[in-house]
């Protein structure tokens, strides 16, 4: 068995990132202040001493540059990989993701390809406030042609980085920067626990790949389905067991590719469904994921699926723990359902 | 507040001439032909901010090459350039009426800028890539891209190499270096950018060209295209086709009454060129320079042609309702294929005979494509398999494309 480490998820997308550049030339890494600084969570940190400034190298801050060039690269046959330095910077390059990256491959018969990576750093909790908080999943999840991925600890975190770097496809990688330094379960007054305690957090130093399309069981139960990605896998753990309920947790990892044959196995099994997710509710995945249980799973359900997301508004920052769908909200949605 | 100061007021941009109007060209400042000097490749780019409110051209009056940006073409090399011109023109012709015959859904001509794209389909490789906007069809006519082939895809037919996904005219072409063409404006000139570090990155000797009219330069992407290019010194020509017209808008709609389109390379510190863009010779030069520079690893060229686009924009658009009627007429620079052709016929090389041989010989190819493609079928006759609709969305079908796939029935 190879060697494992512990690590916590800025250091597992760091060695993920590492290894690929050593395996594989055409792998690069760009962004703002993602080169000599080594990104402003230190993700990108030491790539440049080690494989070169051409290998990692800081950008303008131009997101639609950023996003263009990568795309141009990848047509050219490379596989880079891209940081946008907050989710919430991603909407300049949204016509060249959307557009362009998304619909290469389709629109030009086969012949070019885009096999791009898209990291950004997501998903609030931090007092981030409207521009450092958000959650724009679903806005990726819609188009056709992207891969939308959102690892929630450290193991995943290489693991999945590693397979979407090695994709033919442009991937959308987001990271919940509130898990970079350790898991977090919404008890926002509570100690934070660091990755080192976490068993996700003994990390395989060498290479590896966690499929994209697979879900994870985080907690097996009977008694309801949670479906969560991201910081909320760790919520809603904690929601379940403030509950008392014997909840099957699934964190879904990646969103498209989605895992169906586990989401319809589980909630067949329980009868029940809460979707969870830190975005706002209107239009957000959770709606997608909640038709879907509703098509396939229609009789076996003994409950409605519930959703429990960020209000419809833009992200507060004196009110993050109102906002912040917390294990106390979803506990509440877990106990409604059993009701039902 | 100051009350003795007039009101403000606000300056709507309007052409000189709209329908009814006297054509007015009189705001184009042109030099004589051979006037504007030709400084090393390896000049500094501050060195160039005065062609930036120059002309480059060759061809003068009476279709004479003169000046030091001649590039002294042999004559085979001239005569293919205006057979590929002349095929150009002859197959929008074709393919303006196929639309109007109800052949297909919609076309766009490039007539009266044939020069720009043929002439650099020449000087550049088919390994360089161009990133094309859709009224470049010359770089594909001009490296013998196969006409049914392009007729195939304008008729979304069963032969359609972008098997029936993209509107008429959206081309890709790989082997010819021509990437897909992109219904969204001005995307494809960073992504050329980028695909020109790849080339320096990986060493190569590969370089990339980018096109955007007029208009589209008004797009944010324009400006990360020229940041990223003077930062990382990227391989690339960044061509802008000035056709004086967005649609319905006039150049001064995107700024262009304020200043030159090739001087806003100066503030990135790029160098330009401005250049008669009806003019083979001078965009035969002007491109031979900028990619000798790109080639050499000196960096971007920004080049400005300016040209004047005869064509309605596309089969759905009527000039008429904003533009004088005659207005094309009154282009100072004239048409691109008749000044080649007068210099040709000036070097006795070439006669007014030849050239009806040439444009019937253009004619009789269109025709015989035209007759290949059609075999296949027009748009509503023939198309590609549904099935393939849902291929190539992803390296591989995920399980939805499957299902929805088979809810098709296919």
């Amino acid at each position: 068995m190879a060697d494992t480490t512990s690590m916590n998820m800025i250091q597992a997308l760091n060695s993920a990132l590492d290894i690929k550049m050593a395996e594989d030339r055409n792998v690069l890494s760009f962004g703002e202040d993602a080169g000599y600084f080594g990104g402003v969570f230190r993700v990108t940190d030491h790539l440049q001493k080690k494989h070169g400034l051409t290998r990692s190298f800081d950008a303008p801050i131009s997101e639609n540059g950023i996003a263009a060039a990568g795309i141009g690269m990848a047509v050219y046959g490379l596989r880079p990989v891209i940081e946008m330095q907050f989710a919430d910077y991603i909407y300049p390059a949204y016509d060249q993701l959307v557009s362009e990256a998304a619909k290469i491959r389709y629109r030009s018969g086969g012949e070019f390809t885009c096999p791009i990576t898209v990291r950004s750093p997501y998903g609030g909790g931090i007092f981030g406030g409207q521009t450092h908080s958000q959650s724009p999943e679903s806005l990726f999840t819609h188009i056709s042609g992207l891969k939308t991925v959102i690892p929630s600890n450290p193991y995943d975190a290489k693991g999945l980085l590693i397979a979407a770097i090695e994709d033919d496809d442009p991937v959308v990688f987001f990271e919940p920067k509130r898990l970079y330094n350790g898991p977090f379960d919404g008890w926002h007054e509570r100690p934070v626990s660091p990755w080192k305690a976490q068993e996700l957090a003994q990390v395989p130093t060498g290479k590896y790949t966690v499929p994209l399309g697979k879900a994870r069981i985080m907690r097996e139960g009977s008694d309801v389905t949670i479906l969560a990605y991201g910081t909320m896998v760790w919520v809603s753990l904690a929601a379940a067991e403030h509950a008392g309920v014997d909840a099957e947790v699934i964190d879904l990892r990646s969103l498209v590719p989605l895992d169906i044959e586990a989401i319809e196995e589980s909630v067949k099994k329980t009868g029940r469904c809460v979707v969870v997710h830190e975005a706002p509710k209107t239009s957000g995945y959770g709606a997608e994921l909640s038709s879907l249980v509703q098509e396939r799973c229609f009789y076996h359900l003994e409950a409605p699926v519930a959703r429990v997301a960020g209000w419809d508004t833009p992200y507060p920052h004196a009110f993050e723990w109102e906002y912040f769908p917390g294990p106390e909200r979803v506990a509440e949605a877990i106990k409604r359902t059993m009701e039902g | 507040m100051t009350k003795n100061t007039p009101k403000l007021s606000l300056r709507v941009p309007e052409p000189p001439a709209r329908p009814g109007d006297k054509a007015d060209f009189s705001h184009v400042q042109i030099d004589e032909a051979g006037a504007v000097a030709r400084p090393d490749v390896s000049v500094s780019p501050e060195v160039t901010r005065d062609l930036a409110f120059r002309l480059v051209r060759v061809l003068d009056d009476n279709g004479k090459a003169v000046g030091p940006w001649d590039p002294k073409l042999d004559v085979e090399t001239l005569k293919r350039g205006l057979k590929a011109m002349v095929l150009t023109r002859a197959f929008d012709d074709r393919m303006h009426k196929a639309h109007r015959q109800g052949k297909t859904s919609f076309y766009m001509k490039c007539t009266g800028e044939e020069a720009i794209a043929v002439a650099q389909a020449l000087v550049l490789s088919p390994e360089d890539m161009g990133f094309p906007t859709y009224r470049q069809q010359g770089l594909l006519i001009a490296r013998g891209y196969p006409l049914a082939t392009m007729m195939n895809q304008i008729y979304s037919n069963a032969a359609d190499p972008i098997k029936g996904r993209q509107l008429p005219i959206m081309y890709s072409a790989k082997d010819y270096g021509f990437f897909t063409i992109s219904g969204n404006l001005g995307t494809q000139v960073p992504q050329a950018v980028g695909w020109a570090m790849a080339s320096a990155y990986k060493g190569d000797d590969k370089i990339a060209s980018a096109w955007i009219g007029d208009g589209a330069t008004a797009e944010g992407d324009f400006h990360s295209a020229l940041t990223f290019a003077a930062v990382y010194r990227a391989p690339v020509i960044l061509n802008i086709v000035n056709n004086q017209w967005a649609i319905s808008s006039f150049q001064g709609i995107a700024g262009g009454i304020e200043t030159t389109f090739a001087s806003k390379a100066i503030g990135y510190g790029l160098p330009c060129l401005r250049v008669d863009g009806n003019d083979f010779l001078a965009v035969w030069a002007a491109t031979q320079w900028a990619a000798e520079r790109a080639r050499t690893n000196q960096g971007a060229t920004v080049i400005e042609f300016l040209t004047y686009r005869h064509a309605p924009h596309s089969t759905s658009d009527d000039p008429s309702r904003y533009r004088p009627g005659d207005e094309g007429a009154h282009w100072p620079l004239g048409d691109p294929v008749e000044r080649l052709k007068q210099h040709l016929i000036g070097q006795k090389t070439w006669s007014e005979d030849d050239q009806k041989a040439a444009e019937a010989d253009a004619e009789a190819q269109v025709k015989a494509a035209a007759k290949e493609s059609e075999a296949i079928g027009t748009l509503g006759q023939s198309r590609p398999s549904v099935k393939t609709m849902f291929e190539e969305v992803f390296a591989s079908e995920d399980w939805r494309l499957v299902e929805q796939r088979r809810e098709v029935g296919v």
